[in-house]
C-alpha cells in the first residue's frame, strides 16, 4: 500500500514536453461536453416532449456526461509531461467525488450550524433562541421522547430478533428460504410499508365486518375494534414502530448470520463435549465471538431509528402524539418555513451522531494506510 | 449394574431429543416466516379483488370459510313488546341481542335488521363460500391517467379521475437510472484514487468521507435547497440526480475503496510496467475486476433512491408531472385513504421493481450490506 507511487510511470523521466495533440482532443472534449450539458440541461427544464423521450435523453445526458467529463479531462492531464501529470491526476480522480462531497455535505453542515443561529427568514442574528425553543416547545420535547421510544424499542427488537432468527436459520432446513422472507421487507419502501400496515390495522365501526387483520382478530376473540394509530400515547407509537421493526429485522438477521457462520466449529465441539447447554454456548461464546458485529448492527439500525421520518409522516402525519424529530422539521421546514428552527432541530440530530462519526474516525486513523 | 443405560439407548434418546428440537427450530422459524410474509400476502391479495369485495369483507375470506348466509327473512309480530326480551322462533332475547345475533340450538342465526318498530328478522345458516373473484381492474384504475368510469351496486355511476401511476413508474425509472449510475461512476475513480495513488490532501479528504458516511441528511436540505433555488433548478430531475449523487457517494466510495485497496497489486503494477496510464488501467483493469462490488452497490443505491421518500418530496415537491412513485402513493393515502382497493393496487406496483431487483439480485445485496457500515 504505502509504497505505490514508487512505481514508474513510462515516460516520466524522458519527456518532459507538453503534448499538443493530446492537450487540444481534451479540451475539446471538454469543451462539446460543457456545450452538450448545457443544451441538455436546458432541454430538460423547458421540454414538452413525451415522458418517456425525455426520460432517455435524460439517462444519456447525465451518466453519457460524466463519463465525458472524467475522458475529457484525463485526456488534458495525459497531456502534460509526466511529473506534472503525476502530481495532477488524482485530484482529477477524487476531485469530483470530493467536490460532490463538499457541495452537498461539508459546506451544507456548516451552513445549516450558522443559520440556525438566524431567525424564520435567515436575516436577524437571534443567538440560541432556536435552541432554547428547540429544547422547551413541548411538540419538540414530545418528539424527542418518541425519538427515544424509536431508538430503545425499535433498535432493540430488531437486534434481538435478528439474532434469534439468524440462530433458528443457522440450524434449520430452510435457512435460505426463511431468510429471503424475512428480509425482504427491505426492499420496499417505507410508504409501501406504510400502506400495508395502514390495512393491518384498519377499523371499522363495531358490528361492521373488519377488513384490517388486527382487528378481525380482537374482534374475533371477544374485543372491541380500536384504531390503533390513535390509541392510548404513548403506547400507540409502538404501531409504527412494528413497521420498522418488520423492515430491519431482516438487515441485523443477515449480518448475523453471515458473523454466526464465523464462529469456529471447534470452538463450540469442544464447548458441546465439555458438557455445555446451548443456551451457555450461545451466551458465553457466540455472543462474545461476534461483540464487534453487534455493536455494528446495533449503531446502524440507531441512527437510522434517529433520522426516521417516512413512516411517521405516511401513517399518522405525526398526529396523536407520534412526532418525531425528523417530521418536526420537515414541518418547520417545509410548512412553517422557519429556517432558523429548522436548522437547529437538524443540527440537534447531527449532534446525535457526532460520537458515531467520531468513533468511526478514530478507527480510520488505527488502520495501516493511513 | 443395572441402571447403567444401555449405549443404544443412550443414542436413541440423543437422536429423539435432536429431533424435537429440530422439530421446535424448524416449527418457530416457520411461524417467524409467516408472521413476516403475512402483510406483504394480504397486500397481494387484495389488490385483485373488487373493489367491493375490498371494503366488505377481509382478504383471507378469499380462502374457503364458513360464513352466515341468509337463508329467509320473516316479520316480527306487531303485538311483540320490543322493550323487553321476546320470544321468536323459539329463542328468548332482548332486542339489543337480536340486533347483533342469536343463535339458535339447531345451528341457524336469527339477525335483526332494521330499527325497533320497523325491523324484521333475518335467518341466517353457515355455508361454505369463498370471496375468491379476482381481476385487475385496480391495477387499471390506479396506473391510467385518465377518467375512468365507476359503476356502484345501485348501478349509479359516475367518473374517477386515474391516479397515472404509469407516469409515476416512468419517473421513478428516470430518476433511478441516472442517481444510481452516476454516483458509482465519481465514486470508482475516486476510490482508485485514494487505494493506489499518493497525493498531499489524501487523508483528509477520505477522513471526509468517512465523516460524512453519518451525516443525517436533513442537516444538508435548507442549503441546497437554496443553492437550487439560486439556479433555477427547482422540481427538475437533475436536482434529484445531484442530491441522490451527493448523498450516496460517501458510502459508494467507502465500500468501493474496501474493494479496491484490496486489489492484487501486482496485476496493476505489470500494467503499469507495460506503459498503461492510470486512467487506462483504470477503465481496462480496476473497473472489470470491481464489478462485484459496483453491482453490490449498483442494487443498494437502487433501492435507496427508488425508496426514497423525503428527498424526491423536498426537490420535486410541487412538480405533479414529475412525481415519483412513492410521492404518488403517498398523495393517495393522503387524499383518499379508505379506498383500499386503489392504495392496495398502487402499493404494489411501488414494490413490484425493487422486490424483482432484490429477489435475482439478492447476493449481491448482502455482500453490499456487509462490506459497507453506516448510510446518512
Amino acid at each position: 500500500m504505502k509504497t505505490t507511487t514508487e512505481v514508474n510511470i513510462p515516460g516520466s523521466t524522458t519527456s518532459s514536453e507538453v503534448s499538443l495533440p493530446r492537450m487540444l482532443v481534451g479540451l475539446v472534449i471538454l469543451g462539446i461536453t460543457g456545450v452538450v450539458f448545457w443544451l441538455g440541461f436546458r432541454f430538460l427544464r423547458d421540454s414538452t416532449a413525451p415522458q418517456l423521450i425525455t426520460a432517455l435523453i435524460a439517462i444519456i445526458w447525465g451518466v453519457g456526461g460524466v463519463a465525458a467529463l472524467f475522458t475529457g479531462a484525463n485526456m488534458l492531464v495525459e497531456s502534460f509531461s509526466g511529473d506534472w501529470q503525476r502530481r495532477i491526476q488524482p485530484y482529477v480522480f477524487v476531485g469530483p467525488a470530493v467536490a460532490m462531497l463538499s457541495w452537498f455535505l461539508f459546506i451544507p453542515t456548516l451552513r445549516t450550524l450558522w443559520q440556525s443561529f438566524f431567525d424564520a427568514s435567515s436575516t436577524r442574528f437571534v443567538g440560541l433562541d432556536n435552541y432554547v425553543a428547540t429544547f422547551t416547545d413541548r411538540q419538540m420535547l414530545l418528539s424527542f421522547r418518541n425519538n427515544l421510544i424509536w431508538l430503545v424499542i425499535g433498535t432493540g427488537a430488531c437486534v434481538v430478533l435478528g439474532l434469534l432468527i439468524a440462530v433458528l436459520a443457522d440450524r434449520s432446513k430452510f435457512e435460505t428460504l426463511a431468510k429471503a422472507l424475512i428480509f425482504m421487507p427491505m426492499a420496499i419502501s417505507f410508504v409501501g410499508a406504510g400502506v400495508i400496515f395502514r390495512f393491518i390495522y384498519a377499523a371499522a365501526p363495531a358490528g361492521e365486518p373488519q377488513i384490517g387483520l388486527l382487528n378481525s382478530i380482537v374482534v374475533g376473540m371477544g374485543g372491541k375494534p380500536q384504531t390503533w394509530l390513535q390509541w392510548s400515547q404513548p403506547w400507540n407509537n409502538m404501531f409504527l414502530i412494528i413497521v420498522l421493526i418488520w423492515m430491519q429485522t431482516g438487515f441485523a438477521m443477515v449480518i448475523f448470520s453471515a458473523a454466526l457462520k464465523s464462529v469456529p466449529d471447534d470452538l463450540l465441539e469442544a464447548a458441546r463435549i465439555d458438557g455445555a447447554t446451548e443456551i451457555d454456548i450461545f451466551l458465553k461464546i457466540i455472543i462474545p465471538y461476534i461483540k464487534g458485529t453487534i455493536i455494528t448492527v446495533t449503531t446502524t439500525i440507531a441512527i437510522f431509528t434517529l433520522k426516521i421520518f417516512d413512516v411517521v409522516q405516511v401513517m399518522t402525519g405525526g398526529q396523536f402524539g407520534t412526532d418525531v424529530v425528523a417530521t418536526q422539521f420537515f414541518r418547520q421546514f417545509f410548512v412553517s418555513r422557519n429556517f432558523g428552527y429548522g436548522s437547529a432541530i437538524a443540527i440537534v440530530l447531527f449532534i446525535a451522531v457526532l460520537p458515531v462519526m467520531i468513533y468511526n474516525l478514530r478507527q480510520l486513523r488505527n488502520q495501516e494506510a493511513f | 449394574m443395572a441402571t447403567t443405560p444401555k449405549p443404544g439407548a443412550r443414542a436413541a434418546s440423543l437422536r429423539r431429543r435432536r429431533i424435537f428440537s429440530s422439530l421446535t427450530v424448524n416449527g418457530i422459524l416457520a411461524l417467524i416466516c409467516l408472521l413476516w410474509t403475512l402483510p406483504t400476502i394480504g397486500l397481494l391479495v387484495s389488490s385483485f379483488r373488487t373493489r367491493e369485495d375490498i371494503a366488505t369483507s377481509g382478504w383471507w375470506t378469499v380462502l374457503p370459510h364458513r360464513e352466515w348466509v341468509q337463508t329467509e327473512e320473516q316479520a316480527i309480530p306487531d303485538d311483540l313488546d320490543r322493550t323487553q326480551a321476546m320470544t321468536i322462533n323459539g329463542v328468548t332475547a332482548t332486542f339489543e341481542e337480536f340486533r347483533s345475533g342469536v343463535t339458535t340450538d339447531d345451528g341457524k342465526k336469527l339477525v335483526w335488521v332494521g330499527n325497533r318498530r320497523t325491523g324484521v328478522m333475518q335467518i341466517q345458516e353457515q355455508q361454505w363460500d369463498t370471496k375468491a373473484n379476482f381481476n385487475l381492474k385496480n391495477y387499471e384504475n390506479v396506473l391510467t391517467g385518465k377518467e375512468y368510469t365507476v359503476v356502484s351496486a345501485d348501478g349509479s355511476a359516475r367518473n374517477e379521475q386515474g391516479d397515472d401511476m404509469s407516469g409515476a413508474f416512468l419517473n421513478s425509472l428516470v430518476v433511478t437510472v441516472p442517481a444510481t449510475l452516476i454516483p458509482i461512476l465519481i465514486a470508482a475513480f475516486a476510490a482508485y484514487g485514494f487505494a493506489w495513488m499518493r497525493f498531499r490532501g489524501r487523508k483528509v479528504m477520505f477522513a471526509m468521507v468517512v465523516a460524512l458516511l453519518v451525516v443525517p441528511l436533513q442537516v444538508a436540505l435548507i442549503p441546497i435547497l437554496r443553492d437550487y433555488t439560486s439556479l433555477g433548478i427547482n422540481g427538475t430531475f437533475l436536482a434529484v440526480w445531484l442530491a441522490h449523487t451527493g448523498f450516496g457517494l460517501p458510502l459508494a466510495t467507502y465500500l468501493l475503496y474496501n474493494y479496491i485497496s484490496q486489489l492484487p497489486r501486482d496485476i496493476l503494477e505489470s500494467a503499469f510496467i507495460d506503459g498503461a496510464s492510470p486512467f487506462t488501467i483504470f477503465t481496462r483493469l480496476v473497473l472489470p475486476l470491481s464489478v462485484p462490488a459496483l453491482a453490490s452497490f449498483a442494487i443498494f443505491q437502487f433501492l435507496w433512491v427508488w425508496n426514497d421518500y423525503l428527498i424526491a418530496l423536498i426537490f420535486l415537491g410541487g412538480q405533479q408531472n414529475a412525481q415519483v412513485l412513492t410521492m404518488r402513493l403517498a398523495e393517495i393515502v393522503g387524499s383518499r385513504g379508505q379506498d383500499w382497493h386503489l392504495l392496495t393496487a398502487g402499493a404494489f406496483i411501488t414494490m413490484l421493481l425493487p422486490l424483482v431487483v432484490f429477489f435475482s439480485l439478492q447476493r449481491f445485496f448482502v455482500r453490499g450490506l456487509m462490506a459497507g457500515s453506516v448510510k446518512g
